[in-house]
């Protein structure tokens, strides 16, 4: 002990890390990962109601036939911001906030690896945010032409595309940023003696998840500014009159687009890997697998890529060549499914609000894959492109499957982080509300697909009116059940019984054998790992 | 041990945190951020690979080009006729007349025919016009050869001015033996530097449209 106190004043002298800095100047200048976690979970609580409330007014537009609400111009903005908002301003910093509070902890460090450039990170993305919704204020208004901004429709747009630009280019800067530091954490950081195959899973699900993020938001960040440069600079990559080629931008849009939803739900499926062994008190089941699993899932991300372009008359070879590949990805994802339902398979289970969102997650987002592997098909996809079969799956990998994931974490571990155990008949509650109206709100949305009705379009006919009534009271239901998540996070703050240091019974991983709150500073001291210390 | 970029803990750390030292840091992000910015050069890279794919593969309807030499030395194929139709799309932005001079011709491949699109500058501005083809079925494209084609370079004409404009052709007679009839689309675009008549000097445009013609 004698030693460890000297080696912490030769190096601490000059700044506090008993607690936090007083005031307001804690959260600005703060390099703690907890405090840092914290930032980006609020922050991503905050855009989650900005965006939802885009999403409401899409669908009180769509209540009925014909257009009530809103310019259709408006209506068009607000799908685009709407994505926007959820992909890179929710889940994006909600699963990097998650990595800043739990990684350090799970692998017994003391903080990340680049605390300075963290902070960095983080404070970015108010200002990409605020920039970004601005454009809505602005003469020629927001960005109308679909998230993922397809020329020469994007280039349409009025002036304000500029500074839509330049908010992607700083969120991708955040996510860089932050991924650097992620993989520098897990490289570097790690307890003496911990091995990579002890990391917990979703420490491994974030390090490739880093790994995707640096390798493709670059290639986005490119795309947008050949866009910039093709609308403000008289370059040619996507005008067809200068020799360029419009189908050439949705190559390399989705050459990040693809790896990016898995940016989206890896981490998911590391969380869940946690949830589902601690309530089935039991280990995960193939842990090995789920990394080769998530590895692979990783690699086929950038192989699979057209099978959003399968429209654009490719040629045979090549669809069916995405065909194959698309359907491949469902062969690691289905190892994963069924490593989850095993680890339930005999255990004594007990069912929390975490293992209600991880079991709804397991459901919910297999439905997703499937409806994914009927789009994989490309005679079948001609005929889905572009409809709300398409909005159904992708909603139910990323409402009931990523959204989830994060309400999960978030009761798993909130006891962890404020010291208290939440509500846990009003977390139940909010289960089983939400999910009800995430059900009705996405369902439906799969019968209009497949009967023809297009999306993003504000309009639509007569026969699609009654299933679309019953989304959009799927839509409030849910979108006012949040509300309720919000209150039991603020009274769990404010008080509730007290959360021991393991929180949950048996629950395995360092993150557990600190005290709970867990302390501002954590694992100062390495903790000893022997191959027989459980870490995962 | 919260701020491991201070550097200066390097010896201190040593016996509490051996894993962490800014030096191993600064590896891992220096090699992290060389990735990032050669993917950012990789995204740049996929214009010219993409064009030089859709020219061997003749995705995209682009068509091939030949030298008058290779045209001449080909053997025509007697016994076989070839349908090939012309049509013209006018972009939006652009005010001009732009039609084939004649809409259908019975060819045989390996022999050179000549054509003409005619086109007309309905503006009273000096304009410049750029032409580009695509060939259904795309099976077909590859295969569709053009020795001359005033899609090759950027058109100019004076205020209400209008001429012929030449294309010369060959069929590959290695045309697939489904194929019988072949569909030559081009659409006529006022061509991003119209305003500045004077420079018909390649620029940025001129270099991807080399490669893509
Ligand atoms: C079993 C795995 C999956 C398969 C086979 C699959 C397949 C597909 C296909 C073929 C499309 C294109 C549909 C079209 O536009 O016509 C598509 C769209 C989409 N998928 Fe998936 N998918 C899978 C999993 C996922 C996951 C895990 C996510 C995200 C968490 C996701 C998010 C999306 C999104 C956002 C779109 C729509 C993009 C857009 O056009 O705006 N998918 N998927
Ligand atoms: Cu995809």
């Amino acid at each position: 002990m004698s030693q460890v106190d000297t080696s912490h004043d030769a190096h601490h002298g000059d700044h506090d890390h008993h607690g936090p800095a007083p005031g307001l100047m804690r959260w600005i200048t703060t390099t703690n990962h907890k405090d840092i976690g914290t930032l980006y979970l609020w922050f991503s609580l905050i855009m989650f109601f900005i965006g939802g409330g885009m999403a409401l007014i899409i669908r009180a537009e769509l209540w009925a036939p014909g257009i009530q609400i809103v310019d259709p111009m408006f209506f068009n903005s607000m799908t685009t911001m709407h994505a926007l908002v959820m992909i890179f301003g929710v889940v994006m910093p909600a699963f990097v906030g998650l990595a800043n509070w739990m990684i350090p902890m799970m692998l017994g460090a003391p903080d990340m690896a680049l605390p300075r450039l963290n902070n960095w990170s983080f404070w970015i993305m108010p200002f990409a945010f605020t920039i970004l919704l601005s454009t809505l204020f602005m003469d020629s208004g927001g960005p109308a032409g679909g998230w993922t901004m397809y020329p020469p429709l994007v280039l349409q747009m009025g002036d304000s595309f500029a500074f839509v630009v330049f908010a992607i280019h700083f969120m991708g800067i955040s996510s860089v940023m932050g991924s650097i530091n992620i993989v520098a954490t897990i490289f570097n950081m790690r307890a003496p003696g911990m091995t990579l195959m002890q990391m917990p899973m979703f420490v491994w699900t974030w390090l490739i998840t880093a790994f995707l993020l640096i390798a493709t938001i670059p290639v986005f960040a490119g795309a947008v500014t050949m866009l910039l440069t093709d609308r403000f600079f008289e370059t040619s990559f996507f005008s067809a009159a200068g020799g360029g080629d419009p189908v050439m931008y949705q190559h390399i849009f989705w050459f990040f687009g693809h790896p990016e939803v898995y940016i989206l739900i890896l981490p998911a499926f590391g969380i869940i890997s946690h949830i589902i062994p601690t309530f089935s008190r039991k280990p995960l089941f193939g842990y090995d697998s789920m990394v080769y699993a998530t590895a692979s899932i990783a690699f086929l991300s950038f192989i699979v890529w057209a099978h959003h372009m399968f429209t654009t008359g490719m040629p045979l070879a090549a669809e069916l060549f995405f065909m194959f590949s698309t359907m491949m990805i469902s062969v690691p994802t289905g190892v994963k499914v069924f490593n989850w339902v095993s680890t339930m398979w005999r255990g004594s289970m007990t069912f929390e609000t975490p293992m209600l969102f991880a079991i709804g997650f397991v459901v919910m987002f297999t439905i997703g894959g499937l409806s994914g592997l009927m789009l994989a098909i490309t005679p079948a996809d001609i005929q889905y492109h572009d409809t709300y079969f398409v909005v159904a799956h992708f909603h139910y990998v990323l409402v009931p499957g990523a959204i989830y994931s994060l309400m999960a974490a978030c009761y798993f571990w909130i006891p962890k982080w404020t010291g208290n155990m939440y509500d846990e008949k009003l977390g139940k509650m909010h289960f089983w509300i939400s999910t009800i109206f995430v059900n009705v709100l996405f369902f439906p949305m799969h019968f209009v697909g497949l009967a023809g009705m297009p999306r993003r379009i504000p309009d639509y006919s007569l026969q699609f009116a009654d299933w679309n009534m019953i989304a959009t009271i799927g839509a409030f239901g849910f979108g006012f059940s949040q509300l309720m998540f919000v209150y039991i996070i603020f009274k769990c703050i404010k008080g509730g019984e007290k959360a021991t240091g393991e929180v949950w019974e048996g629950a395995r991983g360092l993150e557990w054998t600190v005290a709970s709150p867990a302390p501002y500073h954590t694992f100062e001291e390495s903790p000893t790992i022997t191959p027989n210390t459980v870490t995962r | 041990m919260t701020d491991s970029s201070a550097g200066h803990e390097q010896q201190a750390s040593a016996a509490q945190h051996p894993r962490a030292t800014s030096k191993a840091h600064a590896m891992v992000a220096g090699k992290m951020l060389a990735l990032a910015v050669g993917m950012f050069g990789f995204g740049y890279a996929m214009v010219p690979m993409y064009d030089i794919i859709c020219e061997i593969t003749g995705l995209n309807g682009k068509t091939g080009r030949v030298s008058i030499a290779e045209a001449e030395a080909a053997q025509a194929v007697a016994d076989r006729e070839v349908i090939v139709e012309f049509t013209s799309t006018i972009n939006a932005s652009g005010s001009w007349t732009f039609r084939p001079t004649t809409r259908e011709m019975r060819v045989k491949p390996g022999q050179t025919y000549q054509t003409a699109y005619y086109a007309e500058n309905l503006t009273d501005r000096t304009t410049v016009g750029q032409a580009t083809p695509s060939v259904t079925p795309s099976a077909a494209a590859k295969y569709f050869n053009k020795t001359e084609c005033f899609c090759f370079t950027q058109q100019l004409f004076e205020p209400r001015a209008s001429k012929d404009m030449p294309l010369i052709f060959i069929i590959d007679p290695d045309l697939p033996l489904n194929v019988d009839r072949v569909t030559l689309s081009y659409t006529f675009f006022n061509s991003p530097d119209a305003n500045s008549t004077a420079s018909l000097s390649p620029t940025l445009t001129g270099f991807t449209q080399e490669i893509s013609q």
